[in-house]
Formats: structure tokens, C-alpha cells, sequence
């Protein structure tokens, strides 16, 4: 007979001593955890690291005409006033291209750092003959100075961060050196604003629909199944979708023809910033609508009572209480749809985007390219110089991610705040 | 007139009520049975509700006294799967009537939860907002002040009144609950167990507030606590399985109970 007192105190025969073994699990499964993370972080780490290394690194120019060639009254290019350049540009270039660039603008109005320009791009015509990452910069410097002073003696090497002022500002071109992603980022702002525009409020009034108003019968159900289906069909997919609804079958809306646009030189022909936004509208639009019901369901019932209590119809039950109470969460998961979104690019490539486009999207008509395109059709081309801008073009467009992400979580920590305080 | 349909004209349903000269109770259940999908929770239940008196539901869990309750208001609507059948007449109209409207009924009969549930708004906006909706036109400053000293609450929160409902403890949202409730003006006030997610000391107050707001409403209030049945009450119902075994004055069923099976639960021999 075991009596109380001994039992509190000494052995007890029932349970076995394994305190030490229940911590030496917990530390082995808390080593994993730990360890699955630092992988994570070193996958993201090398994918930064990548991209970095290509967007930054040593150049080497080689001028097609010598700037020493040019010398005049023993005054260099950029110590030049603007007469000396005229001067230089009516000698140096063919008539015909002199006769083009003067009646874009004529050479007497322009100023003297666009002579320069115009002297560097037309006559001096800066070639790249070689780069270098920003780790073989760093690390292997004196290596491509010996490379250079052999097959390139009169190249000059500098640093070049291939993300310039210009680079975000210009609109595309052929040519590595001075082409520009404005085209490729007006491109992206605008399909998405379309995007956003339509999935929004038909995701987010659908989630509505099926979480308060739809009763839970089999057809219901079955539309549920299907949207759950549909948030894993794969992107391309969606873009035989949009080619065959949006490019054919709504030409004369998404081409703008029945609106009067005729947008002069430009035949879209349904391929256009419009048919790309809505294509990713309905890429998106199960995962919005996924989203925001998993939102609206974590709305305790007890709020929805409280409001029918005091005589609220069903209305504004859930405009007054159920949707400000999830709106932080529809608005996370609309934002991560988004980004997900901005970064499509198969569907984008079936819905016909432009392989070339040197003119900026002027309206929700215009033919298309967004940043994901642009950096497709660069990455596949053989020079190195293409790889270096796609790098440039990647850090745009994770610019624009992270940013899109930061505005959406300032919105929802206001929108939690104002929850706690309406 | 029927003042419960979406078109509802009159402003209180007394005005009905005083020349339609009907029963005494301000709710009057009438062979009310209620179904989870085929299981019957509340069985032919009837039973009447006294103007101005404190009526309480007492039983063992499970019994069917919540689900009775949002019958009287048709919150049971909220549930899938809920059947109703049989009748409750609020000035003489069933208000499971086809042409009566369930947002009028609740507008007339209020409802307190068991857990405090204020909305997610200031202490201000809980009060107000359910007048507005329901087109109150009077001075909403007023409104509040006046509900809130209907439950004790006023000299407690007068000073914050624009702070988030949530900065008040349990009992507080409890009694802003029930102001809630309150300010619209409603003719009867159910509430579900009400104190049972509180402190003593809260408890106390709330229990102290019946006797002043059975004043102006009549109060039908599921406890599961005899004792407190025995305070507040004017009259009690005991119900078991779904059935209503006894319903008599409180004095009566706690002293005097007449079916054996209440003695039972009232002496603590089971539930
Ligand atoms: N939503 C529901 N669905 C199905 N059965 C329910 C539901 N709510 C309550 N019930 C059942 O109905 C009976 C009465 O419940 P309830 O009214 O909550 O009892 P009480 O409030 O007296 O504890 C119980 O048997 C319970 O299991
Ligand atoms: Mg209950």
C-alpha cells in the first residue's frame, strides 16, 4: 500500500523518467525548423546575390571613332562650347542623318549637353567589347586590366551600374547601352491597374456571394470546388483564355474600335493592355476570391449576431461589421495575388505581347510589354551586354514589388488599427 | 395593422396594441417547436411572457432554453438547418407570419448574448449606431447618455466615450450590450444567459440593472443558475429535454414545485 505522502514525494512506478528524452526531441525538431529556415534565407540570399552581380561590374568601351580624332583648336569633346560641336556634328555625320536629326530638332535650338549626346551616339559611337560581373570587378581586377591592354589597348574600362537614371527613364531601344524600361514599366502599371480594377471587385463581391448570401446546396458546392480547381490551373492556360475571349472574341472592345480609338499607326488588334489586364484579372480572380471568403469566414459569428440583434438587415450586417472586420486580411491576400500577377509571364507571351515595342503605352489600347516580358526576351539573347540589363530590368522590377508589398502593409496596419478604434 | 412587415407604419407597436385590446403578455409562444434538421430541440413549446416582469428559463445544458430564446426573435434564422413550426404572437401577429418582416422583429425584441459582443466601434458608435439604421430622429447625444445610465454605465464612460468598446472590461461590454439593446427603445429584452462569462462582482451589477430595466421592458433571461433565477426573476419556466416540465411564479417553483422532475434539478440531484 502506497500512502499519500510517499507517493508525492518519491518514484511513482506509473510513469517512466523521460523528461530528458521528450527535450532531446523537441531540440532535434527545433534544429530542423531552424535549419529549413536558414535555407530558405540562403536561397534568397543567392537570388539577390545574382542579380546584384550581373546589374553592377566593369564595362569595356571601345570608341568607333577616336575622340582624340575629333580635337579641336586643341579643345576636347567635353570641354567643347555649342558652335564647336555644330561644327563637329556637320563634319563628322552623312548628310542624310544630319538632315533627319535636323528636323526632329534643329541643331541651332538645341543645347550644348544635347550636341554632346548627339556627338557620343552618332559619331563617337561607344561600343561595349566586354563586361565583367560585379564579383570579377572586385576580385579579379588586375586580371582584366591584363586582359584588356592585350585585345582592347585603346578600350577604356570603366564601372558601370548597368540601373541608371536613363535606364528607368527612356523607352526601350535596340541597343544595350542607352535602351530604357519606361516602356516595359508603363507597360506593367497599366495592366495591372486593370487588373486591379476588375479582380478586386468581382473577386471580393463573389467572396461575398458565396460566403453569406449562397445556402449550401450541391450547385454551390460545386462552384466551390471549381474555384479551388481553378486557382491551381497553370498561368498558360489563362492565356489561351484571354486569347480566345479578350484578342478574338472582344476585339472591337479591347482593340478600343468601338469606342471611336483608332490608334494611328498602331494595329492592336485586340492585343493590348487591356486584353493583358484582364487575362491576369481572371488569372487571379479564384485566388482573390479564395482569399478574401477565408477572410470573411474568420469574421466571429457572434459580430454578425450583434448587428441582426439591434435590427441591421443582412446588408449592413456585412458592409458595416463583416467586411471592415476582414478587410485587412482580403486586402493581404488581393496584394499578394497582385504581385503574383505583376510577375506572370507565359500567359502575357499567348495573349500576344509585343516582342518589340519602342513606344510607351499611351492607353489601355495600345499594344503591350510589361517589365517579366522584357526581361524574357532579353535574357534569351546571346550578348552579354542583354544579360547584364535583363539583371538591371529584375532589380526594377522587385523595385516595384517590394514597394506595391510596403503599401500594402502600411494599408492594413492602418486598416487593423481603425478595426480596434472605428 | 400588422406592425411587423417591411412596410411597417406605426412607430411603436403599442399604439397597436392598446386599441386591438388583446392578451397580457407582451409574448406568447403557442405550440413552438424547433428543429436542427430532423432533431427536435424545443418541443410544442407554450408559454407566456408578462409585461414588465422578469421571466427566466432555467434547465440543464443542452435542454433547449438558447435555442427557445432565438425563436423568440427568429435568430434561429441565422442557422442552416433550422425549421420552426407553431406560433409567436407579439401584439397578436405571429411573427413567423410570411408577411412579417425578421429585421422589424428584432428591431422590437432585443437581444443580449452570453458572451459580451460589442461591435468593433467606439462606445459612442455602439449605441448609436443600431438607432440610426433604424432611422432613430431624435438628438443621438442624448440617446446615448440616456442608455448608458439606463445600465449604470454612464459615470463609468462618459469620458471616453469615442474609445474603442473593446478598452472596456467584460462586465462594462456586458452592461454596453445591453444599453445597446436598449436604445433602440425595444418592448422586450431576451437575454441568453448573460452573466455567465462574467466576475461575481459584475454579475452582481447586472443582476441589480434587472430590476430597474423590468421597469420599461419585459425581460425573458436563460440562466443556468438557480440561485440567480431565484433573484431576479418573477417567474420561471424549468425545461428538460426540450420540454417545458413547469412554468410558474419563481416563489412557487422553487418552494413548491408540483412535477417531481424539478424538484429534482432545484435540490441539485441532477443537470
Ligand atoms: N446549431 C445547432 N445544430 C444542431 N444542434 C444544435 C445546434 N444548437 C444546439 N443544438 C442542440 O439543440 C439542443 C439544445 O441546445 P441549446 O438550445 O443550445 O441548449 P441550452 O441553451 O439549453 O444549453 C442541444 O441538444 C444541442 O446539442
Ligand atoms: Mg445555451
Amino acid at each position: 500500500m502506497m500512502g499519500s505522502g510517499e507517493s508525492r514525494g518519491g518514484a511513482r512506478p506509473d510513469f517512466a523518467v523521460n523528461l530528458a528524452s521528450r527535450y532531446a526531441r523537441g531540440t532535434r525538431w527545433r534544429t530542423m525548423f531552424m535549419l529549413s529556415t536558414l535555407l530558405a534565407i540562403f536561397f534568397l540570399c543567392a537570388l539577390i546575390v545574382t542579380i546584384v552581380d550581373d546589374a553592377f561590374g566593369y564595362v569595356v568601351m571601345v570608341d568607333e571613332v577616336d575622340q582624340d580624332s575629333l580635337v579641336m583648336d586643341g579643345m576636347r569633346l567635353e570641354t567643347m562650347e555649342a558652335p564647336a560641336l555644330r561644327t563637329v556634328i556637320a563634319e563628322n555625320l552623312s548628310p542624310r542623318r544630319y538632315r533627319a536629326l535636323e528636323r526632329e530638332k534643329p541643331f541651332s535650338e538645341r543645347a550644348q549637353s544635347d550636341l554632346h549626346a548627339v556627338v557620343l551616339t552618332e559619331i563617337v559611337k561607344p561600343q561595349v567589347v566586354a563586361t565583367y560581373t560585379l564579383f570579377e570587378s572586385l576580385f579579379d581586377r588586375n586580371r582584366i586590366i591584363q586582359e584588356n591592354l592585350e585585345a582592347n589597348p585603346d578600350g577604356t574600362i570603366i564601372f558601370r551600374s548597368w540601373v541608371t537614371m536613363h535606364f528607368l527613364t527612356d523607352s526601350l531601344t535596340a541597343i544595350p547601352l542607352s535602351t530604357g524600361v519606361m516602356t516595359a514599366i508603363k507597360g506593367t502599371l497599366l495592366t495591372i491597374m486593370i487588373t486591379v480594377l476588375f479582380s478586386f471587385p468581382t473577386g471580393i463581391a463573389a467572396a461575398i456571394w458565396l460566403e453569406e448570401y449562397a445556402t449550401d446546396n450541391r450547385l454551390n458546392r460545386f462552384i466551390q470546388v471549381n474555384i479551388y480547381n481553378l486557382a491551381g490551373v497553370p498561368s498558360i492556360i489563362y492565356g489561351m483564355l484571354g486569347l480566345a475571349i479578350f484578342v478574338r472574341g472582344m476585339e472591337p472592345i479591347t482593340s478600343g474600335s468601338a469606342f471611336g480609338v483608332t490608334s494611328a499607326g498602331e494595329m492592336a488588334n485586340g492585343r493590348t493592355v487591356l486584353s493583358a489586364g484582364l487575362t491576369l484579372a481572371i488569372l487571379i480572380l479564384p485566388v482573390i476570391i479564395i482569399n478574401a471568403q477565408e477572410a470573411i469566414r474568420a469574421v466571429p459569428g457572434s459580430l454578425r449576431q450583434s448587428s441582426l440583434a439591434v435590427g441591421a438587415t443582412k446588408w449592413q450586417t456585412i458592409w458595416h461589421h463583416v467586411l471592415p472586420a476582414s478587410s485587412d486580411r482580403i486586402l493581404t491576400g488581393a496584394v499578394l495575388a497582385i504581385s503574383r500577377a505583376i510577375g506572370e509571364t507565359a500567359p502575357l507571351v499567348v495573349v500576344g505581347a509585343s516582342t518589340f515595342l519602342t513606344q510607351d503605352p499611351s492607353s489601355v489600347f495600345a499594344k503591350f510589354t510589361t517589365l517579366p516580358i522584357q526581361i524574357y526576351q532579353w535574357t534569351s539573347r546571346p550578348q552579354s551586354e542583354f544579360r547584364h540589363i535583363a539583371a538591371a530590368a529584375i532589380v526594377v522590377l522587385l523595385a516595384l514589388m517590394l514597394s506595391l508589398n510596403a503599401f500594402a502593409i502600411i494599408t492594413r496596419n492602418k486598416l487593423r488599427k481603425q478595426k480596434r478604434f472605428g | 395593422m400588422n406592425i411587423l412587415t417591411r412596410r411597417a407604419k406605426v412607430s411603436s407597436p403599442l399604439e397597436v396594441a392598446v386599441d386591438s385590446g388583446e392578451s397580457s403578455y407582451a409574448l406568447e409562444a403557442k405550440d413552438l417547436s424547433v428543429y436542427y434538421g430532423d432533431f427536435e430541440a424545443v418541443k410544442k413549446l407554450s408559454m407566456g411572457f408578462e409585461r414588465k416582469k422578469v421571466t427566466a428559463l432555467i434547465g440543464p445544458s443542452g435542454c433547449g432554453k438558447s435555442t427557445a430564446l432565438r425563436a423568440f426573435n427568429r435568430m434561429n434564422e441565422l442557422i442552416s438547418g433550422v425549421k420552426t413550426s407553431g406560433e409567436v404572437l407579439f401584439h397578436g401577429v405571429n411573427i413567423y407570419d410570411t408577411d412579417v418582416d425578421a429585421v422589424q422583429v428584432r428591431r422590437w425584441i432585443g437581444m443580449v448574448f452570453q458572451k459580451p459582443n460589442p461591435f468593433s466601434k467606439s462606445i459612442y458608435e455602439n449605441i448609436a449606431w443600431g438607432a440610426r439604421i433604424n432611422g432613430y430622429k431624435g438628438d443621438f447625444d442624448e440617446l446615448v447618455e440616456n442608455s448608458l445610465r439606463q445600465v449604470a454605465l454612464w459615470d463609468e464612460v462618459k469620458d471616453k466615450l469615442r474609445e474603442s468598446a473593446y478598452a472596456l472590461s467584460g462586465g462594462q461590454q456586458q452592461r454596453l450590450c445591453i444599453a445597446r439593446a436598449v436604445a433602440l427603445k425595444p418592448e422586450i429584452l431576451l437575454m441568453d444567459e448573460p452573466t455567465s462569462a462574467l466576475d461575481p462582482i459584475s454579475t452582481a451589477k447586472i443582476e441589480d440593472l434587472l430590476d430597474d430595466l423590468k421597469k420599461r421592458y419585459t425581460i425573458v433571461i436563460v440562466t443556468h443558475n438557480m440561485q440567480q433565477a431565484g433573484r431576479v426573476s418573477d417567474k420561471t419556466g424549468f425545461m428538460l429535454l426540450g420540454d417545458l416540465v413547469e412554468y410558474a411564479d419563481t416563489k412557487e417553483l422553487f418552494f413548491n414545485p408540483r412535477d417531481e422532475r424539478t424538484e429534482n434539478y432545484i435540490s441539485g440531484r441532477f443537470g
